[in-house]
């Protein structure tokens, strides 16, 4: 089962919940914490990997208690079918990950050079590079 | 004895598939090897193409008429507005006019999903569009409000005129400051940090016939994956010798007016584009015949990369001040190597148009005359070329 990252932001009002807690007991999620600045009542972020299968009813709980939750980009997609081989995306693009295969100048995607930086995503003017989830 | 070919000899042998083709990519290989006046004798036709961003691209589009009837004076197509002063029920959509409420460059810089260049592109795929309109009304005309769906089926007439394509050649763009900047060449990364250049180079239609000698009104070219034709001169048709100190390079900054049927198109050659924080445009595939009627032409045409150049410019100040500074001159077979030389800094450089789109387009149109399916057409009139000394009007403020 893959885990999926997600950043959540509290608001004074809401860093006292204990949503760990939840998330396990409730959702059967697997919590790991990779990076926490909380302080009773003021304002904090979280950023948690999650894994399990009720991992959207985990998001939907969060998102009731008025937490605020972004999902960190796990990867981004070349979509072929959308992609001209314009080659704009490959020199803003700083892993070569997306380059230009010469002579015929078709443009290839890496993805295992991939840093899911998203330069090419903003660039592209086919929006053929997404974000993935 | 040089050869000397006709439209109509050529045409003759199209038509009974004997015609000799060759894309622009495949002739310059045939002249290194025999020369200009064997490759001459041997080919009938080259076939070029080009496939990138076109801005001053759009289409009249004739709706039908409702019941009751209505004089259509504002226009919105999937919320993109288009130019509805032109009678009742037609319109014209550019392809740069972005969605009504997009937040443009307020974010900076500015995504510019969607715009006229994607309506084009939606209705080229068969896709539904909505149409809205509004109008004041008439004794003839009394309808006010329109909302309905419509499909590239659905309406009478769909026509690409595009007022300025397939420019002959252009600036390779660069960014002498020290911030990032957003440009219709792409994102120009500061200090030099890239160089993006916009043309197929030895494969591009208007670099093969610099001379205009056989391009003109009437010439029938691939357009966007049907037939089209040469309409007119693009507007800012400036042909003229690119020329770096003193030595003549070859002439640059000629552009075509073309027109053509959306209903035969394809999308895979009509495409919206997004260029961040400029704006909308239509990605345009054109693809043009060069029929070997001389030596002259052939010479012409089997120009190479090492022999055709991009003007480089800073798009920091240069362009946007129009100073007219250049920084020197590329050719396009380093551009296309990946990296060029500039100042005395290696700067890495790529493409805004797509080469293998390109090398796919004259493909297609030579499998298109081989087949006896596409004659060559002889131009009503040539286009002023080089040597008509067209000068370049700049808007004056100060009146
Ligand atoms: S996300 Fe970054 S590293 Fe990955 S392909 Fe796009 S530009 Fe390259
Ligand atoms: S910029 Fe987009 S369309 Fe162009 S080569 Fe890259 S992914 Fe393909």
């Amino acid at each position: 089962m893959s885990s999926k990252k997600i950043i959540l932001r509290f608001t004074a009002a809401t860093s006292d919940k204990p949503i760990i807690y939840n998330l396990v007991k409730d959702y059967d999620l697997m919590v790991n914490i990779i990076k926490a600045h909380i302080n009773p009542e003021k304002e904090g972020t979280l950023v948690l990997e999650l894994t399990g299968e009720r991992y959207q009813e985990g998001i939907n709980f969060l998102e009731e208690q008025n937490i605020k939750v972004q999902k960190l980009a796990e990867q981004v997609n070349y979509n072929q079918d959308r992609c001209t081989s314009c080659g704009t995306c490959t020199d803003a693009c700083p892993t070569g990950a997306l380059h230009l295969e010469r002579p015929a100048m078709q443009v290839q995607f890496d993805s295992d050079k991939c840093i899911v930086c998203q330069m090419c995503v903003k660039v592209c003017p086919m929006k053929a590079m997404e974000v993935c989830f | 004895m040089s050869i000397e070919r006709t439209y109509a000899e050529i045409n003759e042998r199209i038509k009974s598939g004997q015609a000799v083709v060759l894309t622009a990519d495949e002739v310059v290989s045939l002249v290194e090897e025999k020369g200009v006046a064997q490759a001459a004798k041997e080919v009938d036709v080259v076939t070029t193409g080009t496939f990138g961003p076109m801005c001053s691209s759009g289409a009249f589009l004739n709706f039908g008429h409702p019941q009751p009837r209505m004089r259509m004076s504002k226009v919105w197509l999937n919320d993109v507005s288009a130019y509805a002063g032109v009678a009742a029920a037609d319109a014209y959509i550019g392809a740069t006019e972005p969605t009504e409420d997009d937040p443009l460059n307020k974010e900076y810089p500015g995504e510019f999903r969607y715009g006229g260049g994607h309506v084009i592109e939606d209705l080229v795929a068969g896709r539904k569009v909505k149409l809205r309109a509004q109008s004041y009304g008439t004794d003839c005309y009394p309808r006010r409000e329109l909302e309905t769906d419509i499909s590239l089926d659905d309406i009478n007439e769909a026509f690409l005129f595009n007022p300025r394509n397939a420019y002959q050649n252009y600036n390779c763009a660069v960014n002498v400051s020290d911030k990032t900047i957003y440009t219709y060449m792409g994102m120009l990364q500061s200090n030099l940090g890239n160089a993006h250049y916009s043309t197929s180079g030895q494969l591009s239609p208007l670099l093969k016939d610099p001379n205009f000698l056989t391009i003109g009104i009437g010439t029938r070219i691939f357009l966007g994956g049907g037939v089209g034709y040469v309409a007119w001169n693009g507007t800012q048709h400036f042909p003229a010798m690119l020329n770096a100190s003193g030595v003549d390079l070859h002439p640059s900054g000629g552009t075509l007016s073309v027109v053509g049927d959306m209903k035969q198109m394809d999308a895979r050659y009509i495409r919206g584009a997004s260029m961040l924080g400029y704006g909308c445009s239509l990605s345009v595939g054109i693809g043009i015949p060069i029929p070997i009627l001389n030596e002259e032409v052939m010479r012409w045409v089997s120009r190479s990369d090492k022999e055709l150049y991009a003007p480089v410019m800073d798009y920091s100040d240069a362009y946007p001040n129009r100073t007219g500074e250049l920084l020197g001159y590329a050719s396009y077979a380093d551009l296309k190597s990946g990296e060029i030389t500039l100042q005395g800094k290696r700067v890495k450089t790529a493409p805004m148009s797509s080469n293998p789109m390109a090398v796919e387009i004259a493909n297609t149109l030579k499998e298109w005359i081989k087949k006896g399916e596409f004659e060559v057409s002889q131009p009503a009139q040539l286009l002023p070329s080089a040597k008509d000394n067209i000068v370049a009007k700049a808007l004056n403020t100060d009146k």
